[in-house]
């Protein structure tokens, strides 16, 4: 990282520790904005928000690996994830599991290589009646099928 | 009200802390519980495991230690208390009302057998090759409840890579439960903060920062770790098949050192009760063992004291004298590589503030390859030093790539109590019934105030004795040496001593009030340091600072379990011990005498000692890359 880019990234976190407080209660609204803006948190943001919050990076990473919405490592430009439970599963989430590995040519947990999607599987959505569903970014599209979902696919840019 | 001092620390964390009424006599002050039918009266706010200990009912505990605060994890102290839905943990329920309790119910025992065959069903076990294996409060509860069956299944081979990057801690997590004793060890007693818990459900293990290995990350090797693991998760780095090597060895000359808080601690390890000490026993064992010469630590900790006496008055004298405003004063203490790392990783624009002496252990591996070598008529390089320690940082120190001011690495290998111990017990020897005998010579004697060293305060208190003697030409102005505010465990401590009728040559000295300052646990040297960035400790002149609880004898290479009352017990052994010896300040020991005459004939401070027993630090700072 350039010594300016962590200059301009460090006057970003201090203006959230600004608007959220210094209370490690704020971490999470802070930990929130950092990936909203970057699509990651890096591990200098992680010291960052460590030392204006006075707590430790350790507890910092702690709570982004226990998230899964957070996250420490980069990753494509837009979240797919699809949901793996139960009721999404009956009703038809392994044909869709595999248009989407098929169009975008990687599993679950990967990235496409121009770093347009990553794929993911997520827990429920709360969509069981709608099934099965999945999460673009912070959208939710339900009643999916092969077909639909690949359009979805699509139209991401 | 209990004030928490600790706001960081989350509520989850925080111990439930119910005020207990100051006077229990009046009403409402204590409450009366049944338990097991027994009716008993406790303070109100005591918790169930505290009353049920006061009566002598034995209630399991895991995640539980009497040093760390509340966490009420792993759930193997639940109890039964009548009208509750649920079974209730012992260790974090505060009783407020008269509630009847059962200890022992079909229900209670099924679910803490469940816990327990839970944990096994992720716990990598395998006893007969874990150094806890008999010490292991995981195994003897699995004892206790009877297991004979993984109900859940078991593991066959480790989840996790053992990381052995560090010099001083092997972290092993196949075989943690995550009772996050660690965790608070490191964040709440040590404040360093380099454990937590990592990732979610099945997958969460306790990792570093970024899960790198412990050698990159801050961790200042302390050990307290280690000391409250209740598994063999975490565990020193052990070089003992190293040293039976070298002893095994007939072109090797093998020479150990033993400091003052083994002594009076590895007695535990043979199953003695704390507080008494074995030195005597313990050269015998050492020489028994194939160790060619056993020499004491404390004579390096009297050179330690003439050396950083030295510096303290060279210091003194530019400030006052010479009203030099570069000299950095207080100095603090250099002895502890725990407290060096610390402050190297946290306060690293303060380093010009420490001492510039080695530690003890240093001094002796340096004299040892050299003035000893000659002496003996042995070649250096065929010398192997070994350190018992009560310390697993000392393992890293002596591992410090400017360490070797002899021409040869000056300490080959640091080693713990509890390695010494299973060294002793591998060789067929029972500590407590060998014969007593003295340290080898030339090293052999030593002081009162190197003893002393190993508890919080004590090299304060030698160091005391010694310049307040030099400057004034009298002894310290307190009965029979015992300098009473440098004792106890009070997290900080402070105190003064005035300077009168001083000889010519300390003429400058006259009338001042030496003030001086003892922490111990990085936590507290925090404080102390931002003190000092607070310019709260303008006109103190010398600050103690050892980084683990208690001192040395509280040390992360010391016998397992460790507790306040544990701590005050070995540090009694010492003080014991100290009043005893025929010679008790620094400056009178014989061979510290001789070695001035016949090695570092310039003296304390001069070039040579320059050399061999003085060192720099290196500015680490915090972050991670
Ligand atoms: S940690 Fe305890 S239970 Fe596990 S293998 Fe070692 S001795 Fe056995
Ligand atoms: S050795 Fe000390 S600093 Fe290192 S992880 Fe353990 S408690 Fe923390
Ligand atoms: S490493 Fe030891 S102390 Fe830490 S959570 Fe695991 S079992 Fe507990
Ligand atoms: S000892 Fe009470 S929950 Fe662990």
């Amino acid at each position: 990282m350039l010594v300016l880019e962590k200059n301009a990234l460090s006057e970003e976190i201090e203006q959230l520790v600004a608007k959220y407080g210094s209370d490690r209660s704020a971490l999470i609204q802070i930990l929130q904005a950092i990936q909203r803006k970057h699509k990651f948190i890096s591990d200098f943001a992680q010291q960052e928000v460590a030392r204006l919050l006075s707590i430790h990076p350790v507890e910092v990473y702690s709570v982004i690996t226990f998230y899964s919405f957070l996250c420490s490592e980069p990753k494509g430009r837009n979240i797919v994830r699809l949901c793996k439970t139960i009721s999404c599963d009956m009703a038809g989430k392994d044909a869709v599991e595999a248009a989407v590995k098929r169009e975008l040519g990687i599993s679950f947990g990967e990235t496409t290589k121009d770093k347009r999607i990553t794929l993911e599987y997520t827990n429920c959505l709360g969509m069981c009646d709608q099934g099965p569903a999945m999460l673009v970014n912070e959208r939710v599209y339900t009643h999916l099928d092969p077909e639909k979902a690949v359009n979805i696919l699509n139209e991401i840019k | 009200m209990v004030k928490r001092e600790n706001t960081r620390t989350p509520v989850s964390q925080q111990p439930h802390i119910v005020d207990k009424p100051a006077d229990t006599a009046t009403i409402g002050g204590t409450i009366s519980v049944e338990i097991n039918e027994k009716k008993v009266t406790v303070p109100l706010g005591t918790t169930i495991l505290e009353a049920c200990r006061q009566n002598q009912i034995h209630i399991p505990t895991l995640c539980h230690h009497p040093d760390l605060c509340i966490a009420g994890v792993c759930r193997i102290c639940v109890v039964d208390v009548e009208g509750m839905r649920t079974l209730q943990t012992a260790c974090s329920f505060p009783i407020t009302s008269p509630i009847k309790i059962r200890t022992s119910t079909p229900m209670v025992r099924k679910a803490r057998r469940h816990i327990i065959d839970l944990l096994l069903s992720e716990h990598y076990g395998e006893c007969y090759s874990c150094f806890r294996n008999g010490n292991c409060e995981l195994q003897s509860l699995a004892k206790e409840y009877g297991v004979d069956s993984y109900t859940f299944g078991h593991v066959e081979k480790p989840r996790y890579e053992v990381d052995n990057s560090s010099a001083s801690v092997i972290r092993d997590m196949s075989k943690c439960i995550l009772c996050k004793r660690c965790v608070r060890t490191c964040i709440d007693l040590q404040e360093v903060g380099v454990l937590e818990a990592i990732n979610r459900g099945h997958e969460t293990h306790i990792g570093t920062f970024l899960d790198k290995p412990l050698a990159d990350v801050i961790c200042i090797n302390c050990g307290q770790c280690i000391n409250r693991c209740p598994t063999a998760a975490l565990r020193a780095n052990d070089p003992s098949d190293e040293i039976w090597a070298a002893i095994d060895d007939p072109q090797k000359h093998v020479v150990i050192q033993t400091a003052p808080s083994p002594r009076a601690a590895i007695g535990e390890e043979f199953g003695v009760e704390p507080g008494h000490s074995f030195t005597g026993e313990l050269n015998t064992a050492l020489k028994r063992i194939g160790f060619d010469k056993v020499f004491d630590t404390n004579f390096t900790a009297d050179l330690t004291i003439i050396e950083e006496g030295t510096e303290l008055l060279n210091r003194l004298k530019k400030a006052i004298v010479e009203k030099d405003e570069s000299v950095k004063l207080p100095q603090f203490t250099s002895c502890s590589p725990g407290w060096v790392k610390f402050i190297e990783h946290f306060y690293p624009e303060y380093l010009d503030y420490l001492s510039t002496a080695k530690s003890p252990q240093q001094m002796f591996g340096a004299i040892t390859k050299t003035f000893y070598a000659k002496e003996a008529g042995v070649d250096p390089a065929d010398i192997v030093t070994v350190a018992l320690m009560p310390c697993a940082a000392k393992k890293f120190e002596c591992n410090r790539p400017e360490m070797n001011d002899s021409g040869f690495k000056d300490v080959d290998y640091g080693l713990t109590t509890r390695e010494m111990a299973k060294m002793i017990k591998e060789a067929g020897i029972h500590l407590p019934e060998m014969p007593k005998s003295n340290f080898d010579d030339p090293f052999g004697e030593a002081s009162g105030a190197g003893l002393i060293f190993g508890a919080t305060g004590g090299v304060m208190e030698a160091a005391l004795r010694t310049v307040y003697e030099l400057v004034t030409g009298r002894e310290v102005p307190f009965k029979n040496l015992v300098i009473e505010p440098c004792r106890g465990f009070e997290g900080i401590k402070q105190a003064s001593v005035k300077l009168e009728n001083c000889v010519e040559e300390y003429k400058f000295l006259e009338g001042v009030e030496v003030k001086f300052a003892v922490a111990h646990g990085t936590a507290n040297a925090k404080k102390v340091m931002e003190m000092l960035r607070k310019g709260e400790l303008v006109g103190y002149h010398f600050v103690e600072i050892m980084a683990c609880p208690g001192g040395c004898l509280g040390g992360g290479g010391q016998p397992i379990p460790t507790s306040a009352d544990i701590r005050k017990k070995r540090a009694e052994a010492i003080y014991a011990e100290e009043e005893s010896l025929p010679i008790r300040k620094s400056h009178e020991n014989p061979h510290v005498h001789y070695i001035y005459e016949k090695f570092l004939t310039e003296g304390p401070c001069s070039k040579l000692s320059h050399k061999l027993l003085h060192t720099h630090y290196t500015k680490r700072g915090k972050f991670i890359s």
